[in-house]
């Protein structure tokens, strides 16, 4: 049984406005599925109709098995839920706010005092346990959020934007949180504004824009799907005619851009150590040479004609770089 | 009995919530308190004001309105925690639990109840402190607290129902004033009798009144039952037409999301 099943799912809050309209997906148990796109594209929405906070005006979706609208009691019993901007009571101490989410979830008293203390040494907020979450940085806010939302072990966790404006080693942090609850077992639905978090954590992507999904598959068959990695080469001293002859045995030759040798390669970096070995055989003065991998934003400019927000135009995934001389 | 516990569990919160918040607590003793002080000490000889009910002091007579206008700014603060949970998305977090939805307005309401008790048993310290004497004695002054504390809960489903519908703490706060009109058209501050038209005619249909007179009344006179029962009544109105719009606000809000 998927952990998550949607078919044809739609809410419009007018007629004019259609948030999502009409998203089918199916999570299986024990993946990390990332819902990635830019603000505005339905993220949110989908979320909220999964965790029950808004009802669908079209389609279903079951969560752990219960329809969301018929079953809604059923659905929270077996979600956890961190939503975007840490919904947080700043008056309240990281204790309390869990020990709360555990009466909330029916825990007894003094499990829910227990489940708090392994909680918060999980997200390593201990020492900052009894102190009111205001005096928290927003890297804290969200561990503790997410705590809160494991307090009942939850078999699926929807977290909504889970690292937007934290730093890289907040962001890291909670990756690592993610990724060891994923290896326990917990189904994770994410959404995400950034590449490079649906790359490193999800097990398969959906990419939404304007309330539709626009192509869903593993972070590699969706970047292999819009072309193969390629060398971008610069010589040392200006272009040789033969350097086309020695390149052309290792892919196929793409036209030039801003002075540079485009090669496609389907080897990506394993293909570095032998380009290089050619060249400096045919006496071919290399500068530069980096090898640049198809990014999810180059996916999503394939499927919308759109960058993601966040995403710089142009902007390459460099697995690896050389230079020789 | 969970759902007893989720109740008890929110209404602590909300609780802690208006003590840790000094903009929430500190209208709710310190606006009265004064209000009761310079009242007191400025007209304290409308007492010999023919038609005046026969009272100790001015004093004793505007305890009673300085308790319901703490419970009043007490429903008030109440509905503005509450707004301030759906700004900030902290109502979600309770949505998406597994508890009736009925619970969260309910915890609030039982923190409402609760802070309420609490400025009961403040403008009694105060009352006997600066020399009021309470006629029915302690079961009067028990009486008077579970009167407040009902009236703070009654309040606060005004103010519950006002957050509910709006989702806006400055739309909620913006009512404040409002807590000083409905006051200054009940017999709070003045028996109606010494009430210019049409203040007296509205004084006298003014559910607040009968709140007022209901706590009112052990501190001035011997029990009178009627007077009890009609303040009861009138808390229990108040009381069901909030929770009444708090049910139609709720719905919306869910509806919508």
């Amino acid at each position: 049984m998927p952990a998550i099943e949607v078919s044809n799912l739609q809410r419009a809050f007018s007629a004019e406005v259609l948030a999502v309209a009409g998203i089918d997906l199916e999570v299986a148990e024990g993946e990390i599925y990332a819902f990635l796109g830019p603000n505005g594209a339905g993220k949110t929405t989908t979320v909220r109709m999964l965790t029950t906070l808004l009802r669908p005006t079209g389609g279903t979706a079951r969560v752990a098995g219960f329809d969301v609208v018929d079953e809604p009691a059923a659905v929270r019993s077996a979600i956890g839920v961190a939503l975007q901007e840490a919904a947080l009571d700043p008056l309240m101490t990281g204790r309390e706010l869990i020990r709360m989410q555990a009466t909330l979830h029916g825990i007894a008293r003094d499990e829910g005092r227990r489940r708090a203390d392994d909680l918060l040494r999980r997200v390593g907020l201990t020492e900052a346990g009894d102190r009111r979450v205001g005096t928290y940085s927003g890297g804290m806010k969200r561990r503790l959020d997410l705590a809160s939302s494991l307090v009942h072990e939850p078999r699926v966790l929807f977290l909504d934007e889970p690292t937007t404006g934290l730093d890289p080693v907040s962001r890291k942090s909670i990756w690592e949180e993610v990724e060891a609850l994923n290896r326990e077992g917990t189904t994770v639905f994410l959404t995400t504004q950034y590449l490079e978090e649906a790359d490193q954590l999800a097990d398969r992507v959906g990419i939404i824009a304007k309330g539709r999904i626009v192509a869903e598959d593993t972070p590699t068959a969706l970047k292999t799907q819009v072309g193969k990695p390629r060398m971008e080469i610069v010589l040392a001293k200006g272009e040789r005619s033969d350097c086309v002859d020695v390149l052309g045995g290792f892919g196929e030759l793409l036209p030039p851009k801003d002075g540079k040798l485009m090669l496609e390669v389907a080897e990506g970096a394993a293909a570095i150590a032998p380009v290089v070995r050619a060249l400096d055989e045919a006496g071919i003065v290399v500068e530069s040479l980096d090898v640049v991998e198809p990014t999810l934003d180059d996916v999503f400019v394939d499927k919308t004609g759109q960058h993601l927000e966040g995403a710089e135009p142009g902007e390459p995934d460099t697995g690896e770089e050389a230079a020789a001389g | 009995m969970r759902t007893f516990a989720v109740v008890v569990e929110l209404g602590r919160r909300s609780v802690r919530q208006t003590f840790r918040r000094p903009q929430l607590m500190a209208p709710l003793l310190i606006i009265p308190t004064l209000l009761l002080a310079v009242q007191s000490a400025g007209a304290g000889r409308a007492v010999d004001l023919p038609g005046f009910p026969p009272v100790e002091s001015f004093f004793d007579f505007l305890l009673a309105g300085a308790m319901v206008q703490a419970a009043l700014l007490a429903g008030n603060s109440g509905g503005i925690a509450m707004a301030i949970d759906i700004e900030m998305g902290f109502t979600d977090r309770l949505l998406a639990a597994p508890i009736p939805r009925f619970a969260i307005v309910a915890g609030r309401l039982a923190g409402t109840a609760a802070v309420g008790a609490v400025i009961a048993v403040w403008f009694l310290a105060i009352g006997v402190v600066f020399g009021a004497t309470i006629e029915e004695g302690v079961l009067g002054a028990l009486v008077m607290i579970v009167l407040v504390m009902l009236a703070a809960l009654a309040f606060g489903t005004l103010g519950a129902a006002l957050a509910l519908r709006t989702g806006s703490a400055s739309v909620v706060q913006g009512t404040f004033p409002l807590v000083f009109v409905i006051l200054f058209l009940s017999t709070a501050f003045f028996p109606d009798d010494l009430l210019l038209e049409p203040a007296q005619t509205i004084a006298q249909v003014n559910p607040l009144s009968f709140v007022v007179t209901a706590v009112r009344d052990p501190v001035i006179s011997e029990w009178s039952m009627g007077e009890l029962a009609a303040g009861l009544a009138a808390t229990l109105l108040i009381g069901a037409v909030g929770l009444w719009l708090c049910s139609a606000a709720l719905k919306r809000r869910l509806r919508m999301g």
